[in-house]
């Protein structure tokens, strides 16, 4: 993924970002609008994230941009995370599979290509540590019950090899020029914010104070150990058992020297987060709580100095004809009679979608009082599920609209 | 259930479990309400951080305390708890172990965050061992509650969460851990406990629904109630669901109904009226699929409706209503 252009300064705040002139009334109009064929237009662009709370679309926004990314000509490689089945299967992906697949019936006509895999999150951190220590050591750390615990359930593990999976996707496009455009898909999380905080966590506790604590009985004589250490281990250990503590510390004692390396991983995908290479797409739903977490991570990228590209405000209800407010559609209906039941149930339809969307409205309104240089799309609900190639190709222009 | 068994229902634990963004809170706080009338004694729990439930009661963040958030006319009463993990194990510990100073010194070696955010399954301990404490709390003499509603973890990790027996017994075999997990599981898998999930009639939703029946039979969970929530309520008349769908219906009848009805409408107004009726149209039908696929699970299903509005103190109390008059609870 070269960067033939110069690199931007670190901060310079991105158009998005740039603070407005005006008054900040959050009038729709005033919204500017996420470009998304300029965005993949962009060939600095080489990292797309799409994050976003629970549901709202994460995966099928991933998916879209991808797909309409390679038909215009970019190599792209997709990186989805629990896909809903028939998803998976359109793009080829029968199972979990750490290895990019081409996708077939994706049209190549422009040069572009999409290759699509689904994170495998045990997978991932058992090659990390195959890959990272020796054979021996590796075995024994994958048969050790903390480290199967901690590699399949702790929460955070899918941010956590998201991140890594990226890292190894990056280093793969760079040296192989094999892609020059990486669409990631986030975990299904809560919050949108769990993606850039689990890494941390879990690497802030794979190098923590506890960890040189668990490693010291395994290091030095206990005699040296504190007051305040031995009366730690002696409460971990009444409180989990002797055993677990035994676990945990062959466990900590094997993965010794690929703490570091963890630790540094985290860091340098997080620096590729950061570079204008990337940019974030917050994707929500038009609903309070979607939007309240959107604002969150919005807030938290500012803070952070990580490249928002826009908000991708996803199954708003469509539009209805223009000329017939919900009060005259409603006293038509009132005014039928049963031979005209259909009629009626129509205005009656078109009076509530009405509602609907003047809710909708008035929620995007306040997102953008509240962020007014957030460039935002909005992509109409479709009828149906999004679960082949055609619907993705739908979303995809829906967004680039 | 008829009334004369809900009367004798043993269950005193309710799980709400489902797909993500289903419902699962919304539901559990309307079960709480409808399990308080009669002057029923209620707690609500969450356990995921989230202040879910104080933003749907309209609430300040609720503390790690149980507080009272709804009454009922008849002396019922909903209280509320959204359970700490960190503030639970510090509970635990002062509690088996008086523990204050060395949960302190715990606290600043990084152990309470290692146990509560990385040791898989001690999470799962402490959270849901604080919903079993309250469940089998008694006061003067008698039950605390009458009954606890749990807004639970969704289908994709409920299975873990529930059996935090097997999940801890790959890691802590023996000790105090241990001994709670085993007690847990014997509340979860006795008749005072049942699993209920709810759904929306989508594909994806009703897919996980049924995963998670498979998951909660082997683990040998007390299946409740699926709770189908959110259904739109069809507003066609029948025979014209397909015409609609099909794209079908008669643009020069709705025009001369229009025309009858006062309403000058020009041709795009129609085709707007048959575009909207399409959209529903469709979306019916696929509901109907959905529903049909939920046939002849185990077990029963209740319905209930989307709420044009959105969510508010009334809407839960409609739901709520629903819910009581289905006799399933
Ligand atoms: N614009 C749309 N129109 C219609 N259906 C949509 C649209 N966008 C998404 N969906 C549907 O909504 C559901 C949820 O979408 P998706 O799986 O992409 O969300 P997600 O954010 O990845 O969810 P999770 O947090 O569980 O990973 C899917 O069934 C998908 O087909
Ligand atoms: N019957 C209903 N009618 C209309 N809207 C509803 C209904 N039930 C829930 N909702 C809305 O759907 C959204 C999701 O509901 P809720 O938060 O209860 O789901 P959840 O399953 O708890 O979500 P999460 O997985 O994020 O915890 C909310 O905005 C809620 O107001
Ligand atoms: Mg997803
Ligand atoms: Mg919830």
């Amino acid at each position: 993924m070269a960067r033939k252009t110069p690199r931007r300064p670190a901060r310079q705040p991105s158009r998005s970002n740039r603070a407005r002139v005006g008054p900040l009334r959050g009038r729709l109009s005033d919204v500017p609008a996420l470009k998304v064929d300029e965005l993949i237009a962009n060939r600095d662009i080489s990292i797309m994230v799409c994050c976003g709370s629970g549901g709202v679309g994460k995966t099928t926004t991933s998916a879209s941009i991808a797909l309409r990314a390679a038909e215009q000509g970019r190599r792209v490689v997709v990186l989805t995370i629990d896909p809903a089945r028939r998803l998976a299967q359109s793009m080829g992906l029968s199972e979990l599979d750490n290895d990019p697949k081409p996708v077939s019936g994706v049209d190549e006509s422009n040069g572009g290509r999409l290759d699509a895999m689904m994170l495998d999150m045990k997978r991932t951190f058992d090659e990390v540590v195959e890959s990272h220590a020796s054979p021996e050591k590796s075995s024994q750390i994958l048969a050790n019950p903390f480290y199967q615990a901690l590699s399949s359930s702790f929460a955070g593990t899918q941010e956590y090899m998201a991140m890594e999976k990226l890292g190894q996707l990056h280093a793969e496009a760079l040296g192989s020029g094999r892609w020059d455009l990486i669409v990631v898909d986030t975990p299904p999380s809560r919050s949108a914010l769990d993606f850039l905080d689990a890494p941390e966590r879990l690497s802030s506790f794979l190098d923590g104070r506890l960890i040189r604590l668990l490693l010291a009985p395994a290091r030095g004589p206990a005699r040296f150990l504190s007051v305040g250490v031995s009366a730690v281990t002696s409460t971990i250990s009444k409180v989990l058992g002797g055993q677990m503590l035994r676990d945990v510390q062959t466990f900590v004692a094997a993965f010794d020297t690929l703490f570091g390396g963890f630790r540094s991983r985290a860091d340098k995908t997080y620096q590729i987060l950061k570079d204008p290479q990337t940019a974030f797409l917050v994707v929500a739903s038009p609903d309070a709580d979607a939007l309240r977490e959107a604002a969150f991570f919005v807030e938290r990228l500012a803070e952070d100095h990580m490249p928002l590209a826009g908000l991708v405000l996803n199954r708003v209800s469509p539009p209805v004809a223009q000329g017939l407010s919900a009060q005259t559609a409603l006293a038509a209906a009132e005014r039928l009679s049963e031979d005209d039941a259909l009629t009626a149930a129509l205005l009656r339809l078109h009076a509530e979608r009405l509602d609907t969307i003047g809710r909708e409205r008035s929620l995007r309104r306040r997102f953008a009082a509240a962020h007014p240089t957030v460039a935002t799309v909005t992509i109409a609900a479709l009828a149906t599920d999004v679960h082949d190639l055609s619907s993705l190709r739908s979303v995809g222009a829906l967004a680039a609209a | 259930m008829t009334t004369d068994a809900r009367r004798r229902s043993p269950v005193r634990l309710h799980v709400v479990s489902g797909k993500g963004g289903t419902g699962k809170t919304t539901v559990a706080a309307a079960l709480a309400l409808a399990l308080a009338s009669g002057g029923k004694r209620v707690l609500l729990c969450e356990v995921e951080g989230r202040q879910g439930i104080a933003s749907l009661f309209d609430v300040a963040p609720l503390p790690y305390a149980e507080r009272r958030i709804a009454v009922g006319s008849d002396g019922g009463e909903v209280s509320a708890l959204a359970i700490d993990t960190e503030a639970a194990l510090l509970e635990y510990l002062a509690m088996f172990y008086h523990l204050g100073r060395a949960g302190k010194l715990l606290d600043r070696f990084g152990v309470i965050d290692f146990a509560t955010t990385v040791a898989p399954g001690v999470r799962d301990v402490l959270l849901i061992g604080k919903v079993y404490e309250a469940t089998r709390r008694s006061e003067r003499g008698r039950s605390a509650y009458d009954a606890v509603v749990l807004d639970a973890p969704p289908t994709g990790r409920i299975g873990r969460f529930l059996n935090v027996n097997t999940e801890v017994a790959g890691i802590a075999k023996t000790g105090p851990i241990r001994r709670q997990a085993s007690s847990i599981m014997q509340l979860l898998t006795s008749d005072k406990t049942r699993v209920h999930l709810v759904t929306s009639l989508e594909e994806m939703a009703v897919q996980e629904t049924l995963d998670a029946l498979d998951e909660l039979t082997r683990l040998r969970l007390g299946l409740g109630v699926v709770i189908v929530n959110a259904v739109t309520e069809p507003h066609l008349p029948g025979e014209a669901i397909d015409e609609a769908a099909t794209g079908q219906l008669d643009e020069a009848r709705v025009a001369a109904s229009l025309k009858e009805a006062g309403v000058g409408a020009d041709a795009s107004v129609v085709a707007g009226l048959i575009a909207v009726g399409a959209e529903h149209a469709v979306r019916i039908r696929l509901q109907e699929e959905q529903r049909n696929r939920l046939e002849g699970i185990r077990p029963a299903v209740v319905e209930l409706p989307a709420l044009n509005e959105g969510v508010d103190l009334g809407g839960l109390y409609e739901l709520a209503h629903e819910l009581r008059e289905s006799q399933e609870f």
